[in-house]
């Protein structure tokens, strides 16, 4: 070996130690197989729910009937038929649809009571009697529902009651301050759930994440070149990295479902998402807004995961932690979604205040007002706690982790020693 | 016990350690350093101070507090008292890219390659990926693994590994390189490439301190050694100084077996079978041997060997330290 010194030069900045980390794991990560498993796994239950889903409505659509069967003489089904066709469009979903009964159409001898309770057929219930005196016939749940609109569309079959109805007049206005509020809610509980979902299926990745390091021993390398909260650093970047990836991969793989596939998932999600009422901050804004508490809510998390994590002696320790991190973060998302639409209360104040449900919070009061300086100051604070959990959990990893050689840790024998 | 060269010129005064000043800056000086872990002193006022372009090394059992040592004088760890200071700055990290640093435990990630986990490791450092590669990739080449560059880790022997991760504390041509146990794990011809390595690099001006648990290792290569057991260091000074602690010893066999002559041996004089061993007189052999001829002993042999180091470390360290260095170092072996 003859390599000669090198020139007296500074260290690294921290950011650069960061970078070095940084680099190293997004590459890793990325290029290993088990990095496109974890692409393709949420994917698997979009896909089966979505599967589940349109299997679920048809055959709900075969087993729930609101059909109401007609077990009349023929000119009272024909028109009972009749009016309820005539009813349907001011009414709507409250005018059953009519269908006379096969089975009843050969004579008086029909007995609907007990045509139901050999459950044959598929009505909701059976109309019999005359247009003057129906009798609706079926479970209580289904005569209670039912009674009134036969009794209308009978009303209507006789003339009792009017044959035209007047037309009124409308005049749609866009929204009103209670309903606009009310829309908004729903954004920002989709955007809370969405941020939700992100942070718990991404920051669970993190929890492991130095774990490599201590399995290969190669934490005291990392540790004696560089200062340990740039490598936490490092790490918590990398692995941000990595989740931007995927949720660019779920993103256009989710976009490209949408586009094919819009009307299946509003049937099957019974959710139009074009729908969904435009955020106080409107969409551009909020989305931006998005990403970046994204961003800090994992970098907040993930700062408190990599300490757990690094405290953990093996990968076995890790796996048990995950349970009760799940646990945590359930309880941050909740904090945030008890208190949507209730800005400026206690509670609310406390779930913007508290780092790990910041985030969310502040996310929901992106959908809900239009002040933009709140997110900027919480922002900052989101930022400072970020450095304080990195700055709190290396400290912590260097002291209880970095401790001694593994021959050291024997304490009988360092006694027997000093003595 | 403690041991120190107080009386030696040049040498400090100013505890129970201290070894030969040079004109050399120092490149490693630590003064008071503790360290507890759970209530327990694993290190217990350390003093060491290593001069530039010096190899010197940390000479004690498992468990001794060699590698706690180290490891507050690299930063990994902050002492519970005491100063540090490598090339005068208390904060090791601000120069990082001064230092290379070889682990105990080897560490490296297994699906890298070769030249890549060199790099890596040089980048650490602060050392450009680009000139790393280069550089990894001449390193590798001239240690004969140059056909072995884009293998990853995981598909190297553990020799070879370990060699690669040698030349990655070593890539960024660092001034200090701190070895902890480097010789373990090693067959015999790579201990002794290994030697032939850190020979090079103190021929190069770097200083190079390694721990070992095996003393011929020290004492074929350090300058300086500090002896530590329980987390003590109750020598710290050059391998010369350290034998010298100890006179030389005599040893000789006689024909007759008694007679007046026997008088005229030390007071320590310990029989083994048919030889006497004592320590040399303070005034020399020749007085003896007078005594020796003229009460008619009967010379067949007598022969002067200076201490060896391990005879220093069982003075210095005491019986029970030196059992259990060796013990670790058959066991190593072993």
């Amino acid at each position: 070996m003859t390599e000669t010194a090198a020139p007296l030069r500074p260290r690294l900045t921290l950011l650069e130690a960061a970078w070095v980390i940084a680099r190293r794991d997004f590459v890793a990560v990325l290029f290993s197989r088990a990095f496109l498993f974890f692409l393709i796994g949420p994917l698997f239950p979009v896909l089966i729910g979505g599967l589940a889903g349109s299997i679920g409505r048809s055959v709900s659509d075969q087993a729930i009937s609101i059909e109401v069967g007609l077990a009349m003489s023929a000119p009272d089904n024909a028109a009972m038929i009749a009016a309820g066709d005539a009813l349907r469009p001011q009414l709507g979903g409250f005018v059953p649809e009519l269908r006379v009964v096969d089975e009843a159409a050969g004579g008086s001898a029909f007995d609907a009571r007990a045509y139901l309770d050999e459950r044959r057929g598929n009505y909701a219930a059976i109309v019999t009697g005359t247009l003057a005196a129906p009798q609706v016939v079926g479970t209580q749940g289904q005569v209670d529902r039912w009674k009134g609109p036969v009794e209308l569309i009978a009303a209507t079959a006789t003339g009792a009651s009017p044959a035209a109805f007047p037309e009124a007049t409308s005049e749609v206005v866009a929204t009103s301050a209670a309903s606009e509020r009310t829309n908004r809610i729903r954004t920002a509980q989709a955007a809370q759930m969405v941020l939700f979902l992100l942070t718990m299926l991404l920051g669970g990745m993190v929890l492991s994440n130095l774990a490599e390091e201590k399995g290969n021993k190669i934490i005291e390398i990392l540790a004696a070149a560089l200062p340990m909260d740039a490598v936490f650093m490092g790490k918590l970047f990398a692995m941000l990295g990595v989740s931007f990836v995927g949720i660019a991969v779920w993103g256009t793989v989710g976009w490209g479902f949408w586009a094919i596939a819009e009307s299946a998932v509003v049937t099957v999600t019974q959710t139009n998402f074009r729908d969904l009422p435009g955020p106080a901050v409107g969409w551009p804004m909020f989305i931006a807004l998005g990403i970046v508490y994204f961003s800090m809510a994992y970098l907040l998390l993930g700062s408190l995961f990599l300490t757990i994590g690094a405290m953990a002696a093996s990968v076995r320790e890790v796996q048990t932690m995950s349970m009760p991190v799940t646990m945590l973060q359930l309880m941050v998302f909740f904090l945030s979604a008890a208190n949507i639409g209730q800005i400026g209360t206690t509670l609310e104040l406390t779930s913007v205040v508290f780092p790990l449900s910041s985030p969310f919070a502040m996310l929901a009061r992106a959908a809900l007002e239009e002040t933009l300086w709140t997110h900027a100051v919480v922002l900052v604070w989101q930022a400072v706690a970020v450095l304080l959990l990195v700055k709190g959990g290396s400290m912590l990893f260097r002291k209880r982790v970095m401790k001694s050689g593994g021959a050291g840790r024997d304490k009988a024998k360092k006694g027997r020693l000093a003595a | 016990m403690a041991v120190s060269d107080h009386n030696r010129p040049g040498n400090h005064v100013d505890g129970a350690v201290a070894i030969p000043k040079d004109a050399r800056p120092l490149a490693i000086e630590a003064r008071g350093l503790v360290k507890s872990f759970d209530g327990t002193r694993a290190v217990d006022g350390v003093d060491i101070s290593v001069p530039e372009g010096a190899i010197y090394g940390i000479l004690g059992p498992n468990g001794a507090g060699k590698t706690t040592t180290l490891r507050m004088l690299l930063g990994i760890i902050d002492p519970d008292e005491g100063v540090r200071r490598v090339f005068g700055h208390d904060r090791p990290h601000d120069i990082g890219r001064l230092i290379g640093y070889l682990p105990e435990e080897r560490g490296l990630y297994p699906a890298m390659k070769c030249v890549e986990a060199i790099a890596f490791m040089g980048a650490l450092r602060g050392l450009p990926l680009k000139e790393g590669r280069r550089r990894a990739a001449e390193l590798l080449e001239r240690h004969d693994l140059g056909y072995a560059a884009d293998r990853q880790i995981r598909q190297l022997s553990k020799g070879m590994a370990q060699t690669v991760q040698l030349l990655g504390t070593l890539v960024h041509r660092p001034r200090l390189v701190v070895l902890d146990e480097p010789f373990s794990g090693l067959d015999a011809i790579n201990q002794g490439k290994l030697e032939l390595m850190i020979r090079a690099l103190a021929d190069d001006g770097v200083t190079v301190i390694f721990s070992t648990h095996v003393i011929h290792h020290a004492e074929r290569l350090c300058e300086g050694v500090a002896i530590i057991a329980g987390g003590k260091v109750p020598y710290a000074g050059s391998v010369e100084a350290a034998r010298d602690r100890i006179p030389a010893q005599v040893r000789l066999e006689t024909r007759s077996r008694e007679g007046a002559w026997l008088s005229s041996l030390p007071a320590d004089t310990r029989r083994n079978g048919d030889f006497f061993q004592f320590p040399l007189p303070a005034t020399g052999i020749e007085p003896l041997l007078k005594s020796l001829i003229e009460g008619e002993a009967g010379i067949l042999s007598l022969s002067i060997e200076r201490a060896g180091l391990h005879d220093a470390f069982v003075a210095i360290a005491g019986e029970a330290a030196a059992r259990q260095l060796q013990a670790d170092s058959e066991g190593a072996r072993a």
